[in-house]
């Protein structure tokens, strides 16, 4: 599968006036997790953002031998999927947002097949958190960016969701970029783990 | 027929009843008591400017002091509409994005109306042609104001919802297509309850007037029926033109939700 090849990349988002962050330069291999780490305020979900085209940003993204300027920006989103942490839902069960539930995926995180008619309104943060993950993957992206994707869930949970991407992966060898504060999780996970500092400034973890 | 005219006396007396809610409000700190007096205010002064305006346009019929009137009225529409937002587009576009959508169909459907429906002689006699403009102005101007505060509004509200359903690979026209219905059914809800109730309920102003003036009740029903549809057209037009974009503007070439458009 394609790699997700990111050049001189930099948020810009209005009104924020303090852009502190350096341009990014990496190529995330396919069927590969990159972790990424940092303190909380230092750009971590804007650098998915502006990946995913959420937020307008300088330099220049790929997937494959796709650019991204060169397709329609949902085009974009459909192939190179950002999971953002708080996930949001607006109809009133949780089936219709899927457009083809994947009960594979849904039990391997723990959902019964009827856990489709449920009220969004009665489910709690973790499944909300676990099931926007299975709504991700059954629009088969060809790529994930993954911001906390485990932030508001228990041990057993995580390694649930854990389990669940390292699957998709394995078969559709899509790149990952994975942000997480739990060095164990990424030391677990990932081949490469990318850090900002506070600085500002980008590396990449010797381990 | 012969109009009972009114004496100084007579509107003193109820402007005391203003006066009395005013003095009402102030007693049990209801607060709006400033925007009522300012209110009542205005529309002295302005309908006895106006009342002065139209014997001078009467007076000249002149297609060229009409059209200065017409414009005058539109860009105050404009402005009315601009005011009355809580979160506006910023730049131009608060004061361009409504009076251009009353532009479009205020005008259209007045022209419309007089050149096909009541054909008076010349066609823009301002007899007829000020006040039908004044009128879907107005109601227009009601539709765009409902239909824009509540886009703008919800969208504030539901920024992460839109967000999340763009992450999800959504092109940006579905992403807003529930606040976009909600905006237009917002904006012909004032029109459609008058539409509902009128002659059941309420008796609508202009057919007031004319019996009033001393018009057989038939012929004013014919006119206040036209009148209807032709408010529930223009509002329908301008609201959807000004809610359809309005929800272009909100997001940009790379179909991202720009609420910083908002101020």
């Amino acid at each position: 599968m394609a790699d997700l090849v990111i050049s001189d990349l930099q948020s810009r988002v209005p009104g924020l006036l303090v852009q502190r962050l350096a341009a990014l330069n990496l190529s995330l291999q396919g069927a590969e997790i990159t972790g990424l780490t940092g303190p909380s305020g230092s750009g971590k979900s804007l650098l998915l953002r502006a990946i995913a085209d959420l937020d307008p940003s300088t330099g220049e993204v790929s997937l494959g031998d796709c650019n991204r300027s060169s397709i329609a920006a949902h085009e974009w989103r459909k192939m190179v999927a950002y999971l953002p942490t708080e996930s949001s839902w607006w109809f009133e069960t949780v089936g219709e947002h899927f457009l083809q539930a994947d009960m594979v995926s849904l039990q391997t995180l723990g959902f019964e097949p009827y856990v489709l008619s449920w009220k969004v309104s009665r489910i709690s943060s973790g499944e909300k958190q676990r099931l926007a993950l299975a709504r991700c993957l059954s629009r088969q992206p060809e790529a994930l960016l993954l911001d906390e994707p485990t932030a508001s869930l228990g041990d057993s949970h995580t390694r649930d969701v854990e389990r669940l991407v390292s699957d998709f992966i394995r078969k559709g060898k899509e790149p990952v970029f994975w942000v997480s504060h739990d060095p164990e999780q990424l030391q677990r996970l990932a081949q490469r783990v990318i850090s900002i500092q506070s600085d500002g400034s980008i590396k990449e973890q010797t381990r | 027929m012969n109009v009972i005219s009114l004496s100084a006396i007579d509107l003193a007396i109820a402007a005391s009843l203003v006066l009395f809610v005013a003095l009402l409000q102030w007693r049990m700190r209801l607060g709006n008591t400033r925007s009522l007096l300012i209110a009542a205010s205005r529309t002295v002064a302005q309908l006895l400017l106006l009342g002065l305006v139209l014997k001078i346009v009467f007076a000249a019929s002149e297609w060229y002091w009409i059209g200065l009137m017409s414009l005058v009225m539109l860009l105050a529409a404009g402005r009315e509409v601009m005011v009355r937002q809580k979160r506006r587009f910023i730049g131009s576009w608060g004061f361009l994005l409504g009076t251009s959508s009353m532009f479009v169909s205020a005008f259209s459907v007045t022209l419309l109306a007089l050149l096909v429906i009541v054909q008076p002689d010349p066609w823009y006699l301002p007899q007829y042609s000020i006040p039908l403009l004044g009128m879907l102005l107005g109601n227009t101007l009601n539709g765009i104001t409902l239909g824009l505060d509540n886009l703008t509004r919800s969208v504030w509200e539901k920024r992460t919802i839109i967000d999340g359903r763009l992450a999800l690979g959504e092109t940006w026209s579905n992403a807003i297509s529930d606040i976009r219905h909600d905006s237009i059914r917002v904006g012909m809800i004032p029109i459609i309850n008058a539409m509902s109730v009128a002659g059941l309920v309420s008796l609508p102003g202009m057919m007031t007037g004319q019996i009033l003036a001393g018009t057989p009740p038939v012929e004013a029903v014919k006119y206040q029926i036209l009148i209807m549809f032709l408010i529930a057209a223009g509002t329908g037009l301008g609201t959807i033109t000004a809610i359809v974009i309005g929800c272009r503007r909100l997001f940009d070439d790379r179909e991202r939700l720009r609420l910083d458009r908002l101020g």
